[in-house]
C-alpha cells in the first residue's frame, strides 16, 4: 500500500480533471432534458438510449463546424478570449476539495494542492473570467456584442462584492480561510452553514447565479435581446470553449456552495453508524457528489422558473440591495461573535 | 390650473418580505418542479403520426373512371383557377376512340403536369373541376432530390391515385357523399387523434 504513495498526487490530479471534464457532457444532456421536461416537452431522446449520447453529437458538431475568423475582428483578442475563459475555470481546480479517503490508516485528501487561503484564491481566480468576456465583446467589433460584453463585465464585477462579503461572514464565524476548516467546523458543530448563516447562504447562491451569467441574470446572453451577446461572432470550437468555461464555473460555484453552506462531505448520521473508515468516507463522498449534482440541477430548475432581470434592475439589486444586506450580515455576525 | 401628479412606480402595500420575492420564487419553483412529473403532450413523429381529416389538402391525384382512364376532359378550368400557375395542360382531340356508350368525351389531356413546388395547396383546382377528375390526397412527405423531380406528370398523378385508393378505398369518388365520408372517417371516431398507421409516402 505504501508503494502507491508517490503516485497518489497524480491520481488525484487525474481524478479532479476527469470530474471537471466529465461534468460538461453530463450538463449538456441534463440541461437540455430537464429544460424540456419543465416545459412539457421531451428533449433530445434519439441519439442514444434516452438521448445519453447527445453530448457526443454536440461535441462532433462543434468540432466539425467551420472555424471562421471574420475579417472585421481584432484577431489576437478574438482568439485569446475563449482560451481566457477556460483558463480560470481550470486554474481554480487546484484548490477545490472533494473530501478525503482513509486508506490503510492514512487520510488521502482529494484535493490537488492545500493552501491556507482557499476561499480567497477561489474568489480571486474566478474573477479573471471577466477578462474573457470583455475581450470577446471588444474583439467582435460589433456594437451588440460590445453592449452585451460591457453589461456582463459590469454585472460580474458588481456581484463579486456581495459574494466576497457573504463568504466573509462565514469566515468570521469559522476563523479560517481554508475550505477544509470550514467544512470541519460544520461537521464538529453538527450544523450546516445554511442554518447558522441563512442570509449569507441566500446571498452567495444569488451571486453565484450572477457570476456565471445564468438566468435570471443572463441578460448578456439573452437571444431575444442581443442576438447572443458577447459570443455572437464565435463559431465551432471557440463557442464550445465559452460553453465549457461557463459549465466549469457553474461546477466550481456549486462545489463552493456545498462546502461553505451545505456541510460539504457530511451526511448527518453516517459518522456514528460504525462503518469501516473507507466505507464511511466513500458514503460521505457520495453525499458530496449528490449535493453538487443537485445544485447543478438547481441551476437549470431556476433558469426556467424566473424571468430575466432588466439591466437596471440587475445593477440596482447588486449595489443597492445586496451590498447593504451583506454588510449588515457581517455587522450582526461580528457583534454576535464579540458579545455572545 | 393645478396638475395632479400620481406616482405609480411602486405598487402599494408591499411588505418588506414581499419586496424580496422569496415566497413567490419558492412557489414558482414548486410549480416547475411539478411539471417534471406531469404527462407530456408530445407527438413522437415518425413513430406516432397524426390522423389527418379526409379533406386534407396534400399531393394531387388524377382520378380514374370505370374504364380505368383518367376522368379529366382537359377543360383547363383547374389551370385557370390556380393562383400559383402550376398546372400545365395540353389537350388532345379524342376522336372516336373515347366514344363508348353514354360517354362522349371530346378531349383528353395529352400532357398534364403539376409543379408541386409551385403549388400552394389551396385546393382551388379541386373546387373548379367539373368532372371530379382532380383531387388532393393526404400525402405530405414529398421530399426529393432535384427541382425537376417535383414536376408530376399525368402517369405519376394517376399512380398517386392508385396508391391512395389502396389505403382509402372509400375516397375514390370524393365528391359523392363527402359529408358521409367526413362523418364516418377516423378523424371523428377515433379518440386519440395522434396515432395513425396511414400516412402514405411518395417513394
Amino acid at each position: 500500500m505504501d508503494a502507491f504513495l508517490p503516485f497518489v498526487p497524480y491520481l488525484v490530479i487525474g481524478l479532479m480533471l476527469a470530474i471537471y471534464l466529465a461534468i460538461v457532457p453530463i450538463m449538456l444532456i441534463v440541461e437540455r432534458r430537464v429544460s424540456a421536461w419543465v416545459q412539457y416537452r421531451v428533449g433530445p431522446n434519439r441519439v442514444g438510449p434516452l438521448g445519453l449520447f447527445q453530448p457526443i453529437a454536440d461535441a462532433l458538431k462543434m468540432m466539425s463546424k467551420e472555424d471562421i475568423i471574420p475579417l472585421h475582428v481584432n484577431k489576437w483578442l478574438y482568439i485569446a478570449a475563449p482560451a481566457l475563459m477556460v483558463f480560470p475555470a481550470f486554474f481554480v481546480v487546484g484548490v477545490i476539495p472533494w473530501g478525503f479517503i482513509t486508506v490503510g490508516g492514512r487520510e488521502i485528501w482529494i484535493q490537488i494542492g492545500q493552501t491556507n487561503i482557499g476561499v480567497l484564491y477561489v474568489l480571486a481566480v474566478s474573477s479573471l473570467s471577466v477578462y474573457a468576456i470583455t475581450f470577446g465583446a471588444w474583439a467582435s467589433n460589433n456594437k451588440y456584442s460590445l453592449f452585451g460584453g460591457m453589461r456582463s463585465a459590469a454585472q460580474m464585477i458588481s456581484y463579486e462584492l456581495p459574494m466576497g462579503m457573504a463568504i466573509m461572514s462565514m469566515v468570521l464565524v469559522v476563523g479560517s480561510l481554508k475550505i477544509e476548516d470550514i467544512v470541519n467546523f460544520q461537521i464538529q458543530n453538527h450544523m450546516w452553514g445554511i442554518v447558522f448563516q441563512p442570509l449569507a447562504a441566500l446571498l452567495f447562491i444569488a451571486t453565484a447565479f450572477a457570476e456565471t451569467n445564468r438566468t435570471p441574470f443572463d441578460l448578456t446572453e439573452a437571444e431575444a435581446e442581443l442576438v447572443a451577446g458577447y459570443h455572437t461572432e464565435y463559431s465551432s470550437m471557440k463557442f464550445g470553449l465559452f460553453y465549457l468555461g461557463e459549465y466549469c464555473n457553474m461546477l466550481t460555484n456549486s462545489i463552493m456552495i456545498t462546502c461553505l453552506f451545505l456541510g460539504g462531505w457530511h451526511i448527518p448520521f453516517v459518522n456514528d453508524m460504525g462503518f469501516s473508515p473507507l466505507t464511511r468516507d466513500l458514503i460521505n463522498l457520495g453525499g458530496f457528489a449528490f449535493k453538487v449534482l443537485f445544485l447543478m440541477f438547481f441551476y437549470v430548475w431556476v433558469r426556467w422558473t424566473l424571468p430575466r432581470f432588466r439591466y437596471d434592475q440587475l445593477m440596482n439589486l447588486g449595489w443597492k440591495k445586496m451590498i447593504p444586506l451583506a454588510l449588515a450580515n457581517i455587522l450582526i455576525t461580528a457583534i454576535w461573535l464579540a458579545f455572545v | 390650473m393645478a396638475v395632479n401628479v400620481k406616482n405609480v412606480s411602486e405598487p402599494r402595500g408591499k411588505s418588506w418580505l414581499d419586496n424580496t420575492y422569496v415566497i413567490p420564487i419558492l412557489k414558482g419553483l414548486g410549480i416547475t418542479f411539478k411539471h417534471l412529473f406531469k404527462k407530456r403532450d408530445v407527438l413522437s413523429y415518425p413513430e406516432d403520426k397524426k390522423v389527418l381529416p379526409p379533406n386534407y389538402r396534400g399531393l394531387h391525384m388524377l382520378t380514374r373512371d370505370e374504364n380505368g382512364r383518367e376522368k379529366c376532359v382537359a377543360c383547363e378550368m383547374c389551370s385557370t383557377a390556380c393562383p400559383a400557375d402550376c398546372i400545365r395542360i395540353v389537350a388532345n382531340d379524342s376522336g372516336d376512340a373515347w366514344k363508348d356508350g353514354h360517354e362522349n368525351r371530346e378531349k383528353h389531356p395529352k400532357v398534364f403536369e403539376i409543379d408541386e413546388l409551385r403549388c400552394i395547396y389551396c385546393g382551388m383546382c379541386v373546387e373548379a373541376c367539373p368532372e371530379d377528375a382532380i383531387d388532393m390526397t393526404d400525402m405530405h412527405n414529398l421530399a426529393d432530390y432535384t427541382r425537376a423531380d417535383f414536376i408530376y406528370n399525368k402517369e405519376r398523378l394517376l399512380g398517386v391515385y392508385d396508391e391512395y385508393i389502396k389505403r382509402h378505398p372509400d375516397r375514390a369518388q370524393r365528391r359523392d357523399g363527402l359529408h358521409k365520408q367526413m362523418k364516418n372517417s377516423s378523424y371523428f371516431t377515433v379518440k386519440d387523434v395522434k396515432h395513425s398507421d396511414e400516412h402514405g409516402s411518395v417513394h
